[in-house]
């Protein structure tokens, strides 16, 4: 080829070539998507006469996208794929609200019954609406909220519902466990060699034990973790991907999700440790005696800001990632032209890539990190003292 | 948001900058010398960017947060 010694070249020339074709292809969405907007403005001006007066939909595009934005990255009591705004429907479906209330005691229905939040929904004679932030309070038939209408002070009943996190972490933990019970049935069959996805996946599992578990926790001890480790892995991993995917999950992405992760690292941690890692935390051997008063609790303080620290690691990257990936495919409904859509396109499809190689990466490092906090639980007493 | 908010967020960001960018500095050195070492040293440098993009992200948090 000859153009393969001038990379840089050849890209921008072939970029430069299928300009027109965005430009093009820009057009005809451009146009229906002024159509779609003149008649969502009219059926906004309709919903606003027939709102509830609390309820105001956000009208400026920016403020619109903001709302989008915000709605994606968090919990949903609903699963969405995407609505059609000129029409006013909804696709998706309804997820199962299980609230446990003081007073009126056990509720569960259907989330469609709040109608994407427009609606209070009734049970047993308690009445429940869905707040700006995506939370259920308590209300009387009319559906009044006190308060301002970010932070409504209504009572808020115990809510276990299957939300959206909820619902993908249970689908992924389905997927896992039929994937690698099936796997473990093929090595039996086989005799023992790796068949189908188990080529793809045998190598990671090597991977997690030889290069992660082994080198930080020890050939003696690193056996009972490993459960813990490959699950925490693959089960990061695969959320993270599915995250990536235009379903528009995002539980890695949920603090509750990461932090819930974090305290099961701090219970085995602590709960694995022997008595050599509670000397190093309260009474550091081979520091001068007053030093030891002032480590103590900076140590004792490590053991909490550990996992905290690989909460909000993996939270914050994909919750980054989520709204940086969303604000670059945003720049297309701001710009309007066949500069601002292309600039979006090969920008998000950049952070796209990156993206997929921060999912594995995250995965990675969450199990990597947890398995050097199990390996600093459970290392043995060093006789080599006298070199220190 | 206001003006020292914004400024604060700015810093953080430029602080693990440097980090973590003399970190790659240092590992990219440490493999041209040590080709052989190079899975550990990607290993160590790794863990070493993870921990101070935890620290960036939750003072980031901290600034950001209202």
């Amino acid at each position: 080829m000859v153009f393969s010694n001038k990379p840089l070249q050849f890209i921008v020339a072939v970029l430069v070539a299928c300009l027109p074709l965005f430009s093009s292809a820009n057009t005809a969405t451009d146009s229906v998507h002024a159509k779609a907007e003149a008649t969502h403005a009219e059926a906004i001006a309709h919903t606003e006469k027939a709102a509830h007066g609390e309820h105001a939909e956000p009208t400026d595009l920016k403020s619109k996208i903001n709302a989008y934005i915000n709605h994606h990255v968090l919990d949903a009591h609903e699963f969405s794929l995407f609505e059609d705004e000129a029409a006013g429907k909804h696709y998706g479906f309804p997820l199962p609200i299980i609230l446990w209330d003081k007073e009126s005691g056990l509720h569960i229905f259907s989330s469609s019954k709040f109608n994407h939040g427009h609606d209070v929904a009734e049970s047993k004679g308690a009445y429940f609406k869905l707040g700006h932030d995506e939370k259920i309070y308590k209300t009387d038939a009319a559906g009044t909220l006190t308060g301002d209408e970010h932070h409504p002070t209504n009572v808020k009943p115990l809510d276990l519902s299957i939300t959206k996190a909820v619902f993908s972490m249970l689908l992924v933990a389905i997927l896992m466990f039929f994937l690698f019970k099936g796997l473990a049935k093929s090595y039996v069959k086989n005799g023992g060699i790796a068949s189908g996805v188990g080529r793809f996946f045998e190598p990671i599992v090597l991977y997690v034990r030889d290069d992660i578990a082994i080198p930080n926790i020890g050939e003696k001890h690193y056996k009972k973790y490993m459960s813990f480790l490959l699950t925490v892995f693959f089960f990061i991993w695969f959320l993270n991907i599915i995250g990536l995917t235009p379903l528009g999950i995002n539980a890695t992405g949920n603090i509750t999700v990461t932090a819930c992760l974090a305290i099961i690292v701090f219970f085995i941690t602590n709960l694995t440790a022997n008595k050599n890692y509670w000397g190093h935390i309260f009474w550091m051997p081979g520091v001068p005696t007053p030093m030891k008063f002032i480590l103590a609790p900076i140590e004792l303080l490590g053991v909490i800001i550990k996992p905290f620290s690989l909460m909000i690691r993996l939270y914050a990257n994909i919750f980054a990632g989520h709204i940086v990936l969303m604000s670059l495919i945003a720049l297309m409904f701001i710009f309007k032209s066949w500069l601002g859509s292309s600039l979006s396109f090969l920008l998000s499809f950049a952070i796209s890539s990156i993206e997929i190689l921060v999912a594995l990466l995250q995965a990675y490092i969450f199990t990597m990190l947890s398995a050097l906090f199990f390996g600093a639980a459970v290392e043995e007493h060093h006789h080599e003292e006298a070199h220190h | 948001m206001d003006i020292p908010r914004i400024v604060g967020a700015g810093l953080v960001v430029i602080g693990a900058g440097i980090g973590i960018g003399r970190i790659g500095g240092s590992a990219m050195d440490a493999i041209a010398r040590q080709p052989e070492a190079s899975g550990k040293i990607q290993t160590a440098m790794l863990i070493a960017a993870a921990l101070i993009e935890g620290i960036g992200f939750a003072a980031l948090f901290a600034v950001a947060e209202n």
